[in-house]
């Protein structure tokens, strides 16, 4: 368990980056995750209070706060609409309810860990991040970022009818994922992105839902590694396999034809 | 730091450390129906209701639920009751550590849930583990009780 000194219910986010520019500081989210830790943070700066426990629909987005939970993803009758089972397939594995009625998107987001779920999902989609300092990024830039002291406000996801579908492969239930995929399709062109490699999810585009021979010669490309779950061959069997269900369920889809 | 929380619809008011968990405030509170069983975030032996919703109060810090409720097994004792009866009768329960946890969230699924399916149930219950009599008594015992409500409901 971590310690700290200070908590602060954050009343605006500019108090909240400003806050945050402190080494010992950092941004509570579910704290999950940060409970498995034993650092000593002067500052623990809270987003509970700002109203971004929500996930609001535009005409052209749905913006999703960074305080809204995982289970909150699993269950939203809005995301259902846009993106089908998606989200309830890349949350719903994720320990317990209970862990997911705790752990927020912007922890998931910011954390960028190689096992996320989240953001492997996310980014079949078109999805960009929205930071208190430097603005709105893409989802894809925003992974490849180092880790800096600026704050996770919002993810925005883009309502442009893309398809996507999501496959993810695990030991045994609720532990962490041996390997993730999501597939998406707009406007004839696809999208494969690997995750829990274990290190970082990568995506790459395709003119047209990949044939057999394109897949295998991103896999080809892909590096994989081992760990305590898996190793690096089994891995890239898994994504072989996974990938290839997840072409075929986006191809099912009318759209996507 | 100063909270009130509706505990087990009781308003409390007390001094908290900014790194007190909800589990270590409860417990101080009496509340010793809640455990902490793993350490890593993932048994569901400390699952408290936090306005309604499951949750592991390991893992939520206790100056979250300042304006909030939280409920433990001591503030439904009726339902727990109700449901532990069918849990003994299925054989459900041997040392009991991890009934509080599993028990609040079976009541959490009830009022999510009014009809589950076993799949349904399974899926729910999955962040509960140790469960030492083994998980088709427990699932017998929940089958049992949806029953007996329905039943219940009809009357």
């Amino acid at each position: 368990m971590f310690s700290a000194q200070q908590y602060v219910k954050a009343t605006s986010l500019q108090q909240a980056l400003e806050l945050n520019q402190k080494r010992s500081s950092a941004i509570l989210g579910g704290g999950c995750w940060m409970r498995l830790g034993k650092k000593n943070y002067a500052t623990l700066i809270d987003l509970s209070g700002l109203g971004l426990d929500t996930i609001e629909e535009t005409p052209e987005e749905i913006v999703l706060g960074a305080m809204v939970t995982l289970r909150q993803l699993e269950t939203s009758p809005v995301l259902a609409a846009a993106f089908g089972p998606l989200f309830a397939r890349m949350t719903e594995h994720i320990v317990g309810v209970q862990f997911r009625n705790c752990a927020t998107l912007g922890g998931s987001v910011v954390s960028r860990f190689g096992f996320s779920d989240i953001i492997t999902g996310l980014l079949a989609l078109d999805c960009e991040v929205e930071l208190v300092q430097k603005g709105r990024v893409s989802l894809a830039d925003y992974v490849q970022m180092p880790y800096d002291r600026d704050v996770l406000a919002r993810v925005i996801l883009k309502k442009n009818g893309r398809r996507a579908w999501y496959e993810s492969f695990r030991n045994t239930e609720t532990d962490l994922p041996v390997l993730n995929c999501a597939v998406s399709c707009l406007n004839g062109s696809a999208r494969v992105v690997v995750g829990a490699r274990p290190a970082r999810a990568v995506m790459q585009e395709f003119g047209q839902m990949p044939s057999e021979q394109r897949l295998q010669e991103m896999l080809d490309k892909t590096e994989f590694g081992s760990n305590m779950r898996a190793g690096a061959e089994y891995r890239r069997q898994l994504a072989g396999v996974l990938c290839r269900r997840a072409i075929e369920q986006v191809k099912g889809d009318a759209e996507c034809r | 730091m100063q909270i009130t929380v509706t505990l087990n619809g009781r308003r409390c008011t007390d001094e908290v450390a900014p790194d007190m968990t909800l589990y270590s405030y409860l417990r101080q509170k009496g509340c010793y129906s809640v455990k902490c069983g793993c350490e890593t975030s993932s048994c569901g032996l400390c699952t408290v209701h936090f306005d309604g919703k499951p949750v592991l109060s390991c893992s939520m810090l206790a100056v979250r639920a300042d304006g909030h409720s939280v409920t433990t097994l001591e503030g439904v004792e009726q339902e727990a009751l109700e449901f532990g009866k069918f849990l003994a009768d299925e054989g459900g329960e041997q040392c009991g550590f991890c009934s509080p946890g599993f028990i609040m969230n079976v009541l959490a699924m009830v009022k999510e849930l009014p009809d589950p399916t076993d799949e349904q149930i399974k899926h729910y219950l999955a962040g509960n583990l140790c469960r030492c009599t083994g998980y088709q008594s427990h699932l017998r015992a929940i089958k049992k009780y949806l029953a007996a409500k329905q039943k219940e409901a009809v009357r």
